[in-house]
């Protein structure tokens, strides 16, 4: 029997029940979707977690204080704050050259009220120098941002996040105007004078950084003295950020920049934590591998389950159909050529009920793509593999649960096929 | 053209066997038109699905055109069967899916012969169904559909057609119609025509009859056909029954028969 035969009483056999066709292609079409759906539901929201990593800013590295309370080194936490990272620290690493780092800016966040007239505006407040327009890619929108010099006389001068400005003076200019900083339920207030506003920022951490206000990192802790004591004296730092070069190996950069810690602060053990872009993004993988992974098994599951049913429905054909394997072999097939009809009838089930399965499976990806889920917008992204991984499991199935119950009814003679009933 | 030598066809295990063809030899000359007669259980069926390649022999050894086929692989039983060998049976054995003109196809679909079409609808004008070629199996009557299986036995121009109670099914008119085309097979083809029955009339068509009971055979003689060339229906139908006393064909003493044997008979 020639292919072409083949196919056409595999087609005719299968438009032939078109219940039994359809219930057995349902179970693959279902088991091939999911797989894609599911796939492509893990991998988007790996994506999405990725892009909001990457949005922070490229090559960045961070340095934040540690919580060790080594007695030998004296070092303390002071208001449950570890204040193991200071402003020399910035210096110290700044003069050390490590080879691959562009800038670098220490950061100090307060919590504060900040008070402009009759606006009061809870805010974080970022102490920094004038190098972290750079190190973060801040693009400032009206006025400037600190100088060298303000940070070195402490000046009390502040520049308002693009949110942070909005809600304090609505749609006027804050340039020039004076803003009231005020700490520890009001005991503590400071003046400072507004010099700039920042450019709203797009990307992931825009909310965050929106609402911030800026001001030179000295300007407060050198009139709080209970701060600046718990820091021997410096300034204390809730975080260093180090812009490195793009395509710096960042693992190396961290060892280096570990080395410089370690030894400025006379230390063996670190007393600060070190975390590139690509540890966040590397730490924030292997939770969604694993959610992937779950996602994946179940998807399989429900293939396997699919397969079965598949097999099972071939089965129960096959051996239904006894009587027409035997007079077909009564009129000169050979057992090949029935192997050959239900093998390609299998096939070509299991391929229509693949295709369907992918056609159904990419639509519900792309369909659920940017949709509101349970207040959480879905990524998905389609993956080529899992097409292909489904697509292979189908066509497999179909050739085993064609195979084998064929080959079992061409076991034996035609008579006992043509005497079954 | 086929031999059997001490074939026997036993089913079942060791402990619980059963023999439904014992020690048999016969030998079938090209051409010759034999009836099969016998009890059901007597072996008529088994001896006939071995020798059209359905079966195998337990013991003992078939021959066809000098050919031992009992222990052929599958792939040249399945050539015998569908190019050699026409099969009729009891139950037609039509897909029921398949119009008239695709049954009878269906040999040479296996054979990848050329022009399938065409011949297959030759063979259904020539047992008399040009007008039901598109018909299923379901929407002709039993003796169209044995006239289809008949056209699809002869499709691929056999050598030898067995036919299994071809008119079992069928009533007295319809079956004499069955008849009529198996015997212008041999008479105008040349072709060997096998056919089991346990009806008297319808063996009475054969020149050779073949008697069994308990999977041996226990008669083996030539017949003159009870009907003449130009014999009516009603001839087949009447004459042939009373001249034979419409004896039940196991009642009937192998001395009755009209003819002397030839072969030895077994008790």
């Amino acid at each position: 029997m020639s292919g072409l035969d083949a196919a056409r009483v595999a087609l005719r056999a299968i438009g032939g029940n078109r219940l039994r066709s359809g219930l057995t292609a349902l179970g693959l079409i279902i088991g091939v979707s999911s797989v894609i759906v599911l796939i492509a539901v893990g991998q988007g929201t790996q994506k999405g977690i990725t892009d909001q990593i990457e949005g922070l800013g490229t090559d960045l590295i961070f340095i934040e204080p540690g919580s060790s309370t080594d007695a030998a080194t004296g070092a303390q936490g002071g208001f449950g704050t570890a204040t193991t990272l200071v402003l020399s620290d910035v210096d110290a690493l700044a003069s050390a050259g490590v080879p691959g780092v562009t800038d670098m800016a220490g950061e100090l966040s307060i919590d504060a009220q900040v008070v402009a007239g009759a606006a009061n505006v809870g805010a974080s407040v970022i102490g920094t120098t004038s190098e972290w327009t750079f190190v973060r890619d801040a693009v400032v929108a009206s006025g400037s941002f600190f100088s060298v010099a303000q940070v070195e006389d402490d000046e009390l001068v502040i520049v308002l996040g693009a949110a942070a400005a909005e809600d304090l003076f609505g749609d006027e200019s804050p340039i020039g105007e004076s803003v009231r900083i005020s700490l520890a339920g009001g005991r503590v207030t400071f003046e400072f004078s507004v010099i700039g506003v920042m450019a709203a920022r797009g990307g992931a951490d825009a909310a965050e950084f929106d609402a911030q206000v800026y001001v030179p990192v000295n300007s407060l802790i050198s009139r709080l003295a209970f701060l600046r004591n718990a820091a021997g004296g410096d300034v204390p730092l809730s975080q260093i950020t180090i812009k490195t070069e793009p395509g710096t190996d960042q693992e190396v950069t961290k060892q280096l920049v570990s080395d410089v810690l370690l030894f400025k602060h006379a230390v063996t053990e670190p007393d600060f934590e070190i975390q590139s872009q690509d540890d966040l993004i590397g730490a924030a993988s292997s939770v969604n591998n694993t959610l992937s992974l779950l996602l994946g098994s179940i998807a399989g599951i429900s293939l396997l389950v699919g397969g079965i049913g598949v097999m099972n429905i071939m089965l129960v054909s096959v051996t239904e159909r006894t009587r027409e394997i035997g007079i077909r072999r009564a009129v000169g097939a050979q057992a090949n050529d029935i192997v050959k009809q239900f093998v390609t009838e299998a096939l070509l089930l299991c391929a229509a009920g693949g295709v369907v399965g992918i056609l159904l499976g990419v639509g519900v990806s792309v369909g659920l793509g940017g949709r509101e889920v349970g207040g959480q917008e879905m990524t998905t992204v389609v993956q080529a593999w899992s097409i292909a991984l489904a697509f292979v499991v189908a066509v497999g199935v179909g050739l085993v649960s064609g195979i084998y119950p064929a080959v079992r009814a061409t076991a034996v003679d035609p008579i006992a096929a043509l005497r079954n009933e | 053209m086929i031999r059997l030598d001490g074939v026997t066809r036993s089913y079942g295990s060791d402990t619980s066997l059963v023999t439904a063809l014992s020690d048999v030899d016969l030998e079938i000359g090209a051409g010759e038109y034999v009836a099969i007669m016998g009890p059901s259980g007597s072996g008529k069926s088994t001896m006939m699905n071995i020798i059209g390649c359905l079966d195998r022999p337990s013991a003992g050894y078939y021959l066809f055109e000098g050919l031992e086929v009992g222990r052929l692989p599958d792939r040249g039983r399945a050539r015998l069967r569908g190019r050699v060998f026409g099969f009729v049976f009891q139950s037609y054995n039509l897909l029921p899916r398949l119009t008239a003109l695709e049954q009878v196809e269906l040999p040479l679909v296996y054979q990848q012969a050329p022009k399938r079409r065409h011949r297959a609808a030759e063979a259904l004008i020539r047992v008399g169904l040009h007008d039901r070629i598109h018909h299923r199996p379901s929407e002709l009557s039993g003796g169209e559909q044995q006239r289809v299986a008949i056209a699809r036995s002869l499709v691929v121009n056999p050598r030898l057609v067995l036919a299994d109670e071809p008119t079992g099914a069928l009533d007295t008119r319809t079956g004499e119609e069955v008849m009529q085309l198996l015997t212008e097979l041999v008479d105008d083809q040349g072709i060997t025509v096998i056919l089991v029955t346990h009806e008297q009339e319808v063996a009475a068509h054969a020149r050779r009859m073949i008697r069994m009971r308990d999977g041996r055979i226990v008669e083996d003689a030539p017949q003159v056909p009870q009907l003449s060339p130009n014999g009516t229906r009603e001839e087949a139908h009447f004459a042939s029954p009373l001249d034979r006393g419409f004896r039940h064909p196991e009642e009937q003493r192998p001395t009755e028969s009209p003819m002397p044997t030839i072969k030895g008979i077994e008790a």
